[in-house]
């Protein structure tokens, strides 16, 4: 990562007016987006937008020639450019044509694409943004934070700055009286102009219509008072059919803004007349821009999809600490590093597709349903394949991928980290472990690893067996955890055994990039959990679960690799989490736990994986409530804690505001226990309330239920 | 019962529904609010009423006389300097609070666009449940302009505060007449 980004992120994570606006919006939000989508099924209606979405998407040059004779049929001009130089040229030539001097734009993030204002400025044009948070920035010199709400990041003491400056008057930061200014100074502005120039929230093949979703009014403006029109629309705007319209708009307001709907929608169909008889001269600018290449891309023609509402950003726990300027972009936030990848080139999105997480909360919310974390996974994999791994990270996954190697160097780490250790944490770790964020202590490799701790359990001897999959932390930090599963196990009746050529699943070289090396991860671990008939491989991390559920099959299609493809698909059928499985033993009767046991309050933090990418979040919650603890649910008890793997090394400054505000939402429930069922969120919330000092226990469910069950009778 | 059920949509985004039975009844309302509002003969103070059906048979000379003010033609340079913009709408949706109609004419988005208090009239008959029942009935073969308007201008662009009237109106004022026919 570039230290000028690094420094990028400092100063955004350090500025509190920025994090504190962008925190109280993202909380807002996530309520009235939900109360905006009462009584509506969302996912009926994300697919039904997606289908309409992903067909235009792969009938482009259809659609591009139906809309053109349909509009052209209704006196609009149609120019498909390809590049943004054709587009700008093309412009220009109309404004010469008209002889133009002055230009009002309405919102249009594919004008920004292209800095199609400074170009037409350099031009000798005036050009006013009429959007409030467009003019904002244009005021103030900047770049769009955010697509949908360009000036988030800016307070009414800013704006009053700078609307002072423009009109020259000493102005007070009351809001309602700084619009008024607004409305005054841009209405001249719309009566005057010689142009207008819009973008499009739609481009209808089928009739040749172009759909505008505002809430200002000044679209309505722009398209109405000056003679010429321009509407720059992109071509991921396309679709089929009119009543394709009807979706969309039942979406992007309510994911956008929590609207029903925005207070303007206008249906443009040709050319109208203009307020002195004239015709309207519009033209209408389809620009390509890599979408056609982004379109027969099979990773990501989904991203074609996007219907530009932004919710992807609003719910993102890494944009609401950050902001959008981090992005160095005009397109921000997850969607932003994909359009910045395309649009731009692949390398500018080199730093910033490492400020992803992978919590998968926006593609749970996207109503185009791309799946961000996915795309920006593939983003990181093209890089390393393209720039090849750093050489500190190519020596690690060298050795993750010789398990012995792996193994004994983390053997030697837990004798090298003793004279470190205090109390059960130490401050250093080997590999992807080593150089700790502050505000959190780690913990000490252990004594003695799960797989020889394993070998001493006395089990009975059972006709049902499962094979338990620990990954890297319960082997080698908490064997504890694994202790307590096969004695849950071992009490309802089944054996366990212990693969011993298991290794690593593979998830820190993926998320870095390094596919190969999570596929020789994958076959390994195939082979070894697939070499005895059982019924389950359980896990009791979702980031482990995860990989042998679904990653260990995906990653082998990204290389093309098929070779192992079915054998992977066994053992995801037989994959499941530990929570799920003992559910599942309680309900069949195969574990009673004791009733009436009053164990006090307690709260549950949803990891990542086991919530979005799993589905599971009821499970734990009851097995802790029926052995008789009080469930007390914590405020956004589904966000990201900011482990994310390796991610909380590499960008300790943001992982550490995240689990200070998943620290303070435990704290506040006044639980006496949190608990989880992911041993990487065990480590970062355990070390962090370590650091913190509140003594609030930091436990895997596994640990609290093993107390309860083994105790039963 | 649409009816009350799109009142609470349109109130609820700061719309004002007022609903009367002839129009005779509702010109006993318009005239005597644009009084109140301050309408008058000059710059910045014009009511600019564009041409549609509610007009049909009504004689507009008393309402000149009763407001000096108020015109029925509709010009660029009128419309900038009105106060109010009075035109007639075509559909009213329940779920959204939504108005729906083909503003093909240029005269029909200048009182719609520019005036701070656009009143909007429509016949109560036409109240549809939502976007897909409006979809069946537009054609944008016909209206080139479809406009769907749903509450004042407004803006969240400053610190997220919600604030009317940016660029559009401040307030849209929705009159419902359930007899449309017929003469004052």
């Amino acid at each position: 990562m570039k230290s000028d980004f690094k420094e990028s992120i400092s100063k955004a994570v350090n500025n509190t007016i920025l994090t504190g606006a962008l925190g109280k919006f993202s909380e807002a939000y996530k309520v009235n987006r939900a109360k905006a989508y009462e009584g509506i099924d969302f996912e009926a209606l994300r697919q039904n937008i997606a289908d309409r979405k992903a067909y235009a998407a792969t009938h482009i040059d259809l659609l591009a020639a139906a809309f053109k004779i349909k509009a052209e049929a209704a006196g609009a001009k149609v120019y498909l450019a390809d590049s943004p130089e054709k587009v700008k040229e093309y412009i220009l030539k109309v404004a010469r044509d008209n002889n133009v001097k002055t230009v009002v734009k309405s919102k249009s993030m594919a004008s920004e694409e292209i800095h199609l204002n400074k170009f037409l400025e350099e031009n000798g044009m005036s050009v006013r943004e009429t959007d409030l948070g467009e003019w904002i920035i244009q005021l103030a010199g900047q770049r769009p934070s955010h697509m949908v709400m360009p000036a988030i990041h800016m307070t009414k003491e800013e704006v009053s700055e700078l609307f002072s400056k423009a009109v020259g008057e000493r102005l007070s930061t009351d809001i309602p009286r700084l619009v008024e200014v607004a409305r005054k100074e841009l209405r001249s502005k719309f009566l005057e102009a010689d142009m207008g120039i819009s973008g499009g929230n739609l481009a209808v093949a089928e009739t040749g219509s172009i759909v505008l979703v505002t809430n200002e009014g000044n679209a309505r403006m722009v398209t109405t008072l000056p003679k010429v029109h321009v509407a720059l629309v992109g071509i991921e705007k396309f679709v089929e059919k009119f009543e394709d319209i009807v979706p969309v708009l039942e979406a992007l307001p309510r994911s956008a803004t929590a609207q029903l709907l925005t207070s303007y929608v206008s249906i443009i169909t040709g050319a109208t007349e203009n307020t002195d008889g004239s015709m309207k001269d519009l033209h209408i600018v389809l620009m390509d821009n890599r979408r056609t290449e982004m379109s027969k891309d099979t990773k990501f023609v989904q991203a074609m999809q996007c219907i530009r509402c932004g919710s992807c950003l609003n719910v993102c726990p890494i944009y609401r600490l950050v902001g959008g300027h981090v992005f160095g972009s005009v397109y921000t936030g997850g969607i932003g590093t994909i359009l910045t990848a395309w649009f731009e080139q692949l390398q500018n999105s080199e730093d910033i597709q490492g400020l992803c997480i992978q919590c998968g909360n926006c593609k749970d919310i996207c109503p185009g349903m791309l799946d961000i974390p996915d795309m920006i996974m593939e983003i990181r994999r093209r890089l390393a394949v393209e720039k090849g791994q750093s050489f500190v990270q190519k020596a690690i996954f060298t050795v993750v991928n010789n398990r012995k190697l792996f193994h004994t160097m983390l053997r030697a780490a837990s004798v090298a980290g003793t004279p470190f250790t205090s109390g059960a944490f130490i401050r250093h770790l080997p590999f992807f472990l080593s150089d700790l964020t502050e505000g959190r202590s780690l913990p000490a490799i252990a004594a003695e690893p799960f797989r020889d701790t394993f070998k001493k359990i006395k089990q009975p001897k059972l006709k049902e067996k499962v094979a338990f999959y620990a990954g890297c932390l319960i082997d080698f930090a908490y064997p504890e955890m694994g202790v307590s599963l096969v004695k849950i196990l071992n009490k309802a009746g089944i054996e366990v055994i212990f693969p011993e050529d298991q290794t690593c699943c593979g998830a820190p070289a993926r998320y870095n990039g390094a596919y190969e090396v999570a596929a020789n991860n994958a076959t390994d671990n195939i082979n070894a959990l697939l070499k005895e008939d059982v019924d389950y491989i359980v896990s009791a991390c979702p980031t482990c679960t995860v990989a042998l559920d679904h990653e260990f099959i995906s990653t082998f299609t990204s290389l093309g690799q098929t070779e192992m493809l079915p054998k992977a698909k066994i053992l995801a059928a037989k994959t499941i989490d530990f929570s799920t499985l003992v559910k599942k033993l309680v309900d069949e009767g195969r574990l009673t736990p004791t009733q009436g046991r009053k164990l006090g309050s307690i709260t549950y933090h949803d990891s990542c994986h086991l919530k979005r990418t799993l589905k599971v979040s009821d499970e734990p919650r009851e097995l802790l409530q029926k052995v008789g603890y009080e469930l007390t649910e914590m405020f956004e008890c589904d966000t990201c804690c900011g482990m994310g793997g390796s991610y909380s090394i590499k960008l300790p400054e943001i992982s550490g505001p995240i689990l200070q505000r998943k620290l303070t939402n435990i704290k506040s429930t006044g639980a006496a226990i949190v608990a989880m069922d992911c041993p990487g969120c065990v480590m970062q919330i355990r070390g962090g309330m370590d650091q913190d000092g509140a003594k609030i226990k930091v436990m895997h469910t596994v640990e609290l239920l093993a107390e309860q069950l083994l105790s039963d009778k | 019962m649409m009816y009350e059920q799109f009142k609470i949509r349109a109130e609820g985004v700061g719309s004002e529904v007022y609903r009367f039975q002839t129009k005779a009844e509702a010109l006993d309302f318009i005239i005597p609010f644009l009084q109140k509002e301050g309408v008058t003969d000059a710059p910045h103070g014009y009511a600019l009423w564009a041409e549609g059906p509610f007009l049909n048979g009504i004689d507009r000379t008393p309402l000149h006389n009763a407001v000096p003010g108020l015109k029925f033609e509709v010009s660029r340079q009128l419309a900038a300097d009105c106060l109010v913009g009075i035109s007639e709408v075509g559909y009213a949706l329940t779920d959204t609070g939504s108005l729906v109609t083909d503003q093909t004419a240029v005269e029909q988005r200048l009182v719609s666009t520019l005036a701070v208090i656009h009143i909007a009239l429509i016949g109560t008959d036409k109240i549809l449940n939502g976007k897909m029942d409006v979809f069946k009935i537009i054609n944008p073969g016909n209206s080139k302009y479809i406009a769907f308007i749903t509450g004042p201008s407004r803006t969240a662009d400053i610190e997220r505060v919600l604030t009317i009237g940016v660029h559009g109106p401040k307030r849209l004022v929705i009159i419902f007449v359930d007899d449309m026919g017929g003469a004052n």
